[in-house]
């Protein structure tokens, strides 16, 4: 796997930080995007799923944001690193800022992350860094419902008729751009990894792609082609055109009202 | 500072006294009943009250909490403290056999499998069959694996045609 040169990492605390907003952000997007189907959904109960996913996933992200916080010493809370921080400076994956799009697309991503974070989290329980293990641990159990909601649905969509066939396989297709950008890691992980904090990248991209290609074999689907297009950027905060509207929308309440509380 | 719950009252008593802190989404529970409630300890200043979030996203923790301030504070109890701790996780494994049976009687189907035995079962992609709070049969089928709070799954009962809902292994 390909290495890139980071900015420089200037303490292991500032490593730490960077590495906790990678896991609090890339959570808190991909809840908010999928907050977005809340009353939309086909039916009831993938309303209902949706939301409950996207709570579990703003429930994880406020935990290891509240630590990135408290890792920083700059007094910043959960709340100041989620609304007043613009684009550049958030560490989410570019594959959760993609657009909903159909069903196929919400669910494809939706399993190509939650079986990402599964691995991931099964690497940080065994942390060194106590906090990162709690989170990881608790965390797991959460996601693996996560798996098996996006998994089933990833086998009827590709098993299905021939358009949710072919609506299933343009979103893998599609998402794929965005699956190096997953595993990139950089001089963070290593320094962490040294430490025995953060998990290794190239393990959990092998047991994500045991998973990934038996589910969407099972499903009649294919792998896509390798090609030289992929997007990568998320740990330097170079981000596709969507980030800058989930944010403009969720955070334009606290930047018009800094003084709101709850 | 003078401690005044030292005068009043033993850990004990407060335990008890916070057996009335009950679930807000599931109110037949108390936080005991579900392994919430992880300690209650003294400390040079005070009371410290330690807690455990069932799920990370779940928005009765902000209730619970105001829950137990408002029960100690009733009571006279003013220099306490609410610890919220992740580790161990919070597992259904700790709900109490008087829960479990509370649980069925509010007409919830309370976790059957220890986490354990669950997380197998759902990564191999085994069927389950949840028996019904109703009537005990098990010919039950899952509708949904996400429910009206974080922590229940719907089911339908094919036996009494009840639709019920299931407390979730966790």
């Amino acid at each position: 796997m390909q290495k890139i040169m980071n900015e420089k990492v200037e303490s292991p605390k500032h490593a730490l930080f960077e590495y906790c907003l990678r896991i609090g952000d890339t959570s808190l997007i991909l809840g908010q995007r999928l907050s977005e189907w809340c009353g939309h959904a086909p039916v009831l109960e993938e309303d209902i799923a949706m939301s409950n996913i996207a709570l579990d996933l703003i429930g994880q992200s406020r935990i290891i944001l509240t630590y990135a916080g408290q890792v920083e010493g700059k007094g910043r809370s959960e709340d100041a690193l989620a609304y007043f921080r613009d684009a550049r400076q958030f560490r989410n994956l570019l594959m959760v800022e993609q657009p909903n799009g159909d069903f196929a697309m919400t669910i494809t991503r939706q399993f190509l992350v939650s079986v990402f974070n599964f691995h991931l989290y099964t690497e940080l329980s065994k942390s060194k860094d106590e906090t990162i293990a709690a989170f990881a641990a608790k965390s797991l159990k959460e996601v693996a419902y996560h798996v098996r909601h996006s998994n089933d649905w990833m086998l009827r969509l590709g098993d299905g008729t021939a358009e949710s066939h072919r609506r299933a396989q343009d979103a893998i297709n599609d998402l794929w751009y965005f699956v190096d950008d997953m595993f990139q890691s950089d001089a963070v992980d290593e320094m962490l990894l040294k430490e025995g904090i953060a998990a290794d990248l190239e393990k959990v991209r092998q047991q994500w792609e045991l998973m990934v290609t038996g589910t969407i074999t099972k499903a009649t689907l294919k792998l896509p082609v390798a090609n030289n297009l992929l997007r990568m950027g998320s740990r330097q905060g170079n981000h596709t055109e969507h980030l800058g509207y989930i944010l403009a929308e969720m955070q334009s309440l606290p930047r018009s009202y800094p003084d709101a509380v709850w | 500072m003078v401690n005044n719950h030292q005068l009043k009252y033993s850990i004990a008593q407060i335990r008890t006294l916070l057996n009335n802190v009950l679930d807000p989404e599931v109110p037949a529970l108390s936080i005991e009943d579900l392994g919430i409630l992880r300690d209650v300890r003294e400390t040079s200043d005070g009371v410290e009250v330690v807690i455990t979030p069932t799920f990370t996203g779940c928005p009765a923790m902000k209730v619970i909490e105001e829950d137990i301030t408002e029960v100690l504070q009733k009571a006279g109890i003013n220099n306490f403290k609410i610890l919220t701790v992740l580790a161990p996780a919070w597992t259904t494994d700790w709900m109490s056999v008087e829960g479990k049976r509370k649980l069925k009687e509010y007409g919830i189907a309370p976790p059957e499998l220890s986490t354990e035995q669950h997380l197998m079962a759902m990564l191999s992609g085994k069927k389950e069959s949840v028996g019904c709070p109703f009537c005990n049969s098990t010919n039950t089928r899952l509708t949904s694996p996400f429910g009206s709070t974080a922590c229940k799954a719907l089911h339908y009962c094919d036996n009494c045609h009840q639709p019920f809902e299931e407390f979730k292994c966790h």
